[in-house]
């Protein structure tokens, strides 16, 4: 079953040097109790994929098409009101920054206790045992004490780990965590990840967890799409992923990791860089920097390949003949 | 908790020496317009032709080396031969006791009940006064004009300073978060308000109000009107955090739970721009105090014989009335003190509500 429907979404923002198509044509599906993973450089459109489905982006100057379904709602087009009850409430969501996630004024606790306190008709004392429980299940030591003290007296382990417990205090159905543990430091990171997968099954919530983090996504996640300049180039199982990637930016990502039998050399890693999103180049957005790189991915935007397991690519390599029907193979 | 917060800033703010001198001073100085008609000792309209310009009546103790509490001698005015100037004589064959609860003029407490009890005084007499600051021009009580001069200029900075403040914050925050037509709406209307010259503005809205009125009603009329546009430089100031605040995460963080945009400017813009508020309120307090006395000399605010610290001093212009009546400069006094209070106390509040220095460094 899905939570979350995303259809032929498009988040495109007018500036002065031309339309940013941020997010272009995507579409995916959020299954219920799985973490799913956006994988992606960076400016390749994850963090404005998630922004859209909370509706925090302006309109003007975005201009947004397609469909956001949650649970069969749509969202696109709904009220700001109707919004601020479905946030927090039904999708929570987590930062990249758990330092600056917090208004440096109150103390932590009182900041939790505003996120439940919007959606819940609980009184003071009974959000105030409800956060200590939490921030007890996420692992706060002195949770009682910790309360009381302010965003600046904590590490930003125990903040990102406090900030996963207010959101999820709220019991949302889904979660989006965007880029949670880029900030933190490598040990923080995997106890943070090890606290999100159990929360995840104590809580039953979907995740959408979003990450340019191959590592963290093996950790973690289900299923992963692997996004490239606003759109999605690849949508596998995490396994199958690792094992047979298709896409040829997927296949280079992989490549560009650490091993331990690389040392000395030079690592591997993709030639030229994203493209600026105001000049995305005509039909396949990665074919400058393809080595697989035809005449027609010069041409034309390539259509999703489906193979087995939901493996599914967007790239002309895979292509069976009539679909290119019409230009010139080189 | 909400507790926690209110304990932490009452602790930080005592730490700060100069703050609790200042609300100290502070407390004293409303306390005493509050009971401004029992500490006065004469009406602050009364006047005595014969002590004009008297200067401030000495309190005695001992008689023929003997104690006998505190008295006053009686005067006699005379006219120095060679310069003319009027000259006060102590009359040591008249002894008028200072006493407590005396009976003397009638007021209306607090405008509730009618009673003539006042703390001190030595009871009406044609040839004594008890002037602890001396006596003006017409021969009024110093003290007791000050006292009641207070009212107006404590008052009227403070709720001038109050309403420019909360409009000039909740303007400008409204401004700097919803940007885009509300901001350039707001911001040009500022503009244009701001573009009035102040004097001849000033002097236009003192033509508005009806003539009939009290002059300290007037004044006040007149002080909320200048707030009305004094807001103005708050806002601006108060757009320009904001638009750096909004882009906080936590901004987007309070978004996400799905609270309100109302609640995220009150409860999360607004309170962060309060080192700023609490900075500029306590600078223009002053400076509202201040620029009373300079309405006053316009003429349009304070007229004779209500008073205000400023129009007292402005009998104190002249070079020659500091040098034959320097107890004029007493209202000077109390407009410092009061300045300077204000300034340690906000001093104080800014560092005691900033939550990363109130913190103990361990």
């Amino acid at each position: 079953m899905s939570i979350i429907q995303v259809e032929r979404l498009k988040s495109h923002f007018k500036t002065d040097e031309g339309i940013v198509k941020a997010v272009d044509d995507i579409s995916f599906e959020l299954r219920d109790n799985e973490i799913l993973a956006l994988v992606g450089e960076s400016g390749c459109g994850k963090s404005v994929t998630v922004q859209t489905i909370m509706g925090l982006l302006k309109c003007p100057p975005a201009i947004i098409e397609g469909s956001i379904k949650y649970l069969g709602k749509e969202l696109i087009g709904m009220s700001n009101k109707a919004y601020q009850r479905l946030r927090g409430k039904e999708i929570g969501m987590i930062f990249q920054e758990p330092m600056s996630a917090f208004d440096p004024l109150y103390t932590v606790g009182e900041q939790a206790c505003e996120a439940v306190s919007v959606h819940s008709k609980l009184d003071k004392a009974g959000i105030r045992d409800k956060i200590i429980a939490m921030f007890n299940k996420v692992g706060i030591p002195e949770a009682e004490s910790r309360y009381d003290e302010y965003p600046h007296q904590m590490s930003g382990g125990m903040l990102q780990r406090m900030l996963i417990a207010m959101t999820l205090a709220c019991d949302p159905n889904v979660l989006i965590a965007d880029e949670p543990t880029t900030a933190l430091d490598v040990t923080i990171q995997a106890q943070v990840l090890n606290l999100m997968r159990d929360l995840q099954k104590e809580f039953n919530t979907s995740i959408i967890f979003i990450t340019h983090d191959l590592g963290v996504v093996a950790e973690l996640a289900d299923r992963i799409h692997v996004m490239y300049a606003g759109k999605i180039v690849e949508k596998a199982q995490v396994v199958e992923l690792f094992d047979r990637p298709k896409h040829p930016y997927t296949k280079g990502l992989l490549a560009s990791r650490l091993k331990r039998d690389l040392k000395g050399q030079i690592l591997p890693f993709i030639k030229g860089t994203v493209p600026r999103a105001f000049e995305f180049p005509k039909g396949c957005r990665f074919h400058p920097r393809c080595p697989h790189a035809m005449e027609i991915c010069r041409q034309r935007d390539p259509e999703p390949v489906v193979f087995e397991n939901g493996h599914s690519c967007s790239c002309w390599l895979y292509a069976s003949n009539n679909n290119i029907d019409g230009v010139d193979k080189t | 908790m909400k507790g926690n917060t209110a304990v932490r800033v009452r602790k930080a703010f005592f730490k700060h020496k100069l703050g609790i001198v200042g609300i100290i001073i502070l407390i004293l100085l409303y306390l005493m317009i509050l009971f401004a008609d029992f500490l006065a000792p004469y009406n602050y309209k009364n006047t005595k032709r014969d002590f004009t310009f008297s200067e401030p009546t000495k309190i005695h103790w001992r008689k023929d080396d003997k104690f006998v509490g505190p008295f006053v001698y009686g005067m006699t005015r005379s006219r120095d031969p060679v310069t003319f100037a009027v000259k006060y004589v102590e009359d040591q064959e008249k002894v008028y006791p200072v006493k407590f609860f005396v009976r003397g003029e009638t007021y209306k407490f607090w405008g509730l009940w009618e009673t003539d009890v006042h703390l001190f005084g030595i009871g009406q007499h044609d040839d004594a006064v008890l002037y602890l600051f001396g006596g003006d021009r017409f021969g009024r009580d110093l003290f007791s004009r000050v006292l009641i001069g207070g009212r107006v200029s404590l008052t009227a900075g403070l709720i001038g300073t109050f309403i420019a403040v909360v409009i000039g914050a909740i303007v400008g925050a409204f401004s700097g978060y919803f940007g885009g037509w509300i901001d350039v709406t707001i911001q040009r209307l500022i503009e244009i308000l701001r573009s009035f010259p102040r004097i001849p503005l000033w002097l236009a809205l003192a033509m508005l109000l009806p003539p009939t009125w009290p002059s300290t009603t007037v004044y006040l009329g007149i002080v909320i009107v200048l707030s009305f546009i004094g807001w103005m430089g708050v806002a601006r100031v108060i757009r320009g955090m904001v638009l750096s605040l909004r882009e906080k995460e936590y901004v987007l963080a309070a978004q996400v739970i799905g609270q309100s945009n109302f609640k995220i400017i009150t409860k999360h813009l607004i309170p962060n721009t309060i080192t700023y508020l609490v900075v500029v309120s306590t600078l223009s307090i002053p400076g509202m105090i201040l620029g009373e006395s300079s309405i006053s000399f316009l003429g349009l605010g304070i007229k004779e014989p209500m008073t205000s610290w400023g129009l007292l001093l402005k009998q104190a212009q002249s070079l020659s009335d500091i040098q034959s009546h320097p107890w004029l400069m007493i209202p000077g006094l109390f407009i410092i003190l009061a300045v300077l209070s204000f300034n340690f106390v906000g001093d104080a509040l800014r560092d005691a509500l900033d939550p990363y220095r109130a913190v103990d460094k361990v």
